[in-house]
């Protein structure tokens, strides 16, 4: 079997979970090598050779965190010459998107993003794909060069398979355009404390209807009592009333939790765009026209500031 | 000297109409109306709010797509851009990403260009890998995905906000740039733009015109192929009670029921 390579996302070395399940899937069509780029390889080696990457390809330097995109696209680059993969599977993220779609020019490989799930195929791994807001599933494989797949958190459940993990160090000569975009500041964004939206199971998310940014403590003791990711409409976030980190939909987060539960939230297409392919999908909301409540396996008509609260009570109760 | 700003918009099928895949499991474009993509009226919004700031700008729109496209960019004209170019040709049909960044690239030095402006994704292939693709086909910086953007003294700057981090960048002129909808709402074609709009240049162009081989683009020169596409199926229609006081518990139970709590 090939070696596939997988670009490891990591905060000063503690791996995140989709890296986990980029690893797992990665396995599926060949032996998973991880590239990691920054700080912190002697953290995430373990971690990564758990969850069954035989190597750790690792390179450090300023450059990664000083400079956008292309010194990753570089070192990806110099990992690809290193190993000669059979495909390269990257987390779909905004920055994971792009240094994927550099690296799948520079190989003259076609790409796929945002993938939903990758299996071992005749012509190579297939991948797929939701589409025009999710009301479409499709199957696509890449056919000239090395697979580049960008795969979305939740696509599978992260699984152990111990290998090797031994750490080699990655040499990687950056070229004239590593430097062009300088990263003047840098801000990390505050933990809430609570789950990552896009890696949740469950996420309870808050919209127009309620009303005001004062209001919104209603939507997270919800989320608190379920362990859940708070996430809000575009319509909420445009109103200054939750950060725009927490957007779901088009043009923000898309998930894909077990459970959804949308509180005043009409359930236009580019918010259902993320968040249809949830399992389980629960509204409260007054009107019931909604379209949301086309989706719905449970939905209440009714007014969320009587619905949600006695929701959470009785949460609270059940749980004891 | 002049600030020359190349607009990159696509002409895609209404979001919110009923799309679907043509039999060769392109975009079936027939089916729902097109329209500039939402995304990318940002795009030339902050264009037009860049070339205020500078003494003197000139801003190109340029799309790749049909016939039908030019209504899209008659709609950025109409927004203050001054000039288009359309590249249209019968070849360019289910062109894949990077076929689509070699005809924009090829088109983007034909025009000239100090600043490219992109939308952060288009509405209905949702990549957001493009400006990445064509920044470095041009082989200048990539500074993408902003919510914030300005261009001084032959930089620009902006703020990214990213999933980790929110980040101020910075890259010297020529560079590729991309714009998200946090960055400020679109402004509406005035009616005196509309008609002014009618007297702006739009230029045509095919791939012979930008030197490109028919080879490298279309549904051959693709190096992805979709196999299958196959229609979600509606969801099973749901329980949907009505809040007579007890919502919150019912609810709950049926949380309970299907093992969440
Ligand atoms: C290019 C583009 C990209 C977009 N991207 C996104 C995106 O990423 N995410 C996104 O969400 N949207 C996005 N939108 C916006 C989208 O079209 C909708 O405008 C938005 O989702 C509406 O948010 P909402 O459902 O909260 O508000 P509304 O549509 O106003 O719905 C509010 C709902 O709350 C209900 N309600 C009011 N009060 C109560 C109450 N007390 N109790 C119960 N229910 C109540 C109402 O009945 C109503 O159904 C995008 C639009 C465009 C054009
Ligand atoms: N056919 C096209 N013509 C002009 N610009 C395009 C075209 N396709 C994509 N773009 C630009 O690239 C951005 C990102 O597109 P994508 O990577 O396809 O999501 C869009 O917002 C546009 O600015």
């Amino acid at each position: 079997m090939g070696e596939v390579l997988v670009l490891v996302d990591h905060v000063d070395g503690a791996v995140r979970k989709p890296t986990l399940e980029l690893l797992t899937l990665a396995r599926r069509i060949g032996e998973p090598v991880a590239v990691f780029l920054g700080a912190g390889v002697d953290t995430a080696a373990p971690v990564l050779a758990e969850y069954g990457a035989v190597k750790v390809l690792a390179a450090d330097a300023a450059e990664f965190a000083d400079y956008l995109v292309v010194p990753k696209v570089d070192a990806l680059q110099a990992a690809a010459q290193a190993v000669e993969p059979v495909a390269v599977l990257v987390p779909s993220s905004a920055e994971g998107k792009e240094i994927a779609a550099r690296l799948a020019l520079r190989l003259g490989s076609g790409i796929i993003t945002d993938a939903t799930d990758v299996e071992p195929g005749e012509g190579g791994p297939v991948a797929t794909q939701a589409v025009f807001a999710a009301s479409f599933t499709t199957k696509s494989r890449i056919t000239t060069g090395v697979p580049v797949i960008t795969v979305k958190p939740n696509s599978a459940a992260p699984e152990a398979a111990p290998a090797a993990g031994t750490v080699e160090q990655l040499a990687v000569s950056f070229g004239e355009l590593a430097t062009g975009t300088k990263v003047l500041t840098r801000t990390p964004r505050e933990s809430t404390g609570r789950p990552e939206l896009t890696e949740a199971a469950i996420v309870v998310s808050g919209g127009r209807g309620v009303n005001g940014a004062e209001n919104f403590h209603v939507i997270e003791a919800l989320a608190d009592s379920l362990g859940a990711a708070v996430g809000a409409s575009r319509a909420a976030v445009d109103a200054g009333w939750y950060p725009h980190t927490n957007q779901v939909g088009q043009t923000g987060k898309s998930v894909s939790p077990q459970l959804y539960i949308a509180n005043g939230i009409s359930g236009a297409i580019q918010h259902r765009a993320g968040m249809q392919t949830s399992k389980t999908i629960v509204a409260v909301n007054k009107d019931a026209e909604a379209p949301i409540f086309d989706l719905v396996d449970y939905g209440v008509v009714g007014d969320l500031f009587q619905v949600v609260p006695q929701l959470t009570e009785e949460i609270t109760a059940r749980k004891g | 000297m002049s600030l020359r700003i190349v607009v990159c918009v696509k002409y895609v099928p209404d979001a919110t109409g009923d799309r679907h895949f043509a039999e060769d499991l392109t975009t079936d474009r027939d089916a729902v109306d097109g329209l500039l993509s939402e995304l990318d009226e940002y795009a030339v919004e902050q264009a037009l709010q860049i070339a205020d700031a500078a003494d003197d700008a000139e801003i190109t729109v340029l799309t790749v797509g049909p016939e039908d496209a030019k209504d899209a960019l008659r709609k950025a004209l109409s927004m203050g851009a001054h000039k288009a170019i359309h590249v249209e040709d019968d070849a360019l049909h289910g062109t894949d990403v990077f076929g689509t960044s070699l005809v924009l690239a090829k088109a983007v030095e034909h025009a000239g260009f100090d600043l490219v402006v992109c939308g952060m994704a288009s509405t209905d292939g949702t990549m957001g890998v493009l400006p990445a693709i064509l920044a470095e086909r041009l082989g200048v910086p990539q500074v993408t995905q902003l919510s914030e953007v300005s261009v001084a003294d032959g930089k620009v700057t902006g703020r990214r906000d990213g999933d980790a981090a929110s980040e101020q960048l910075e890259a010297s002129l020529p560079a590729v740039i991309s714009v998200t909808d946090q960055s400020g709402e679109a402004r509406y074609p005035s009616f005196k733009g509309i008609m002014a709009a009618k007297k702006k240049p739009v230029e045509s162009l095919d791939l012979s015109d930008l030197d490109i081989d028919e080879a490298t683009v279309g549904l051959s020169g693709s190096w992805s192929t979709v196999d299958e596409a196959t229609q979600r199926p509606a969801r099973t229609a749901g329980t949907i009670v009505k809040d007579e006081g007890e919502g919150g518990k019912q609810l709950a139970a049926f949380l309970a029921e299907q093992k969440f709590i």
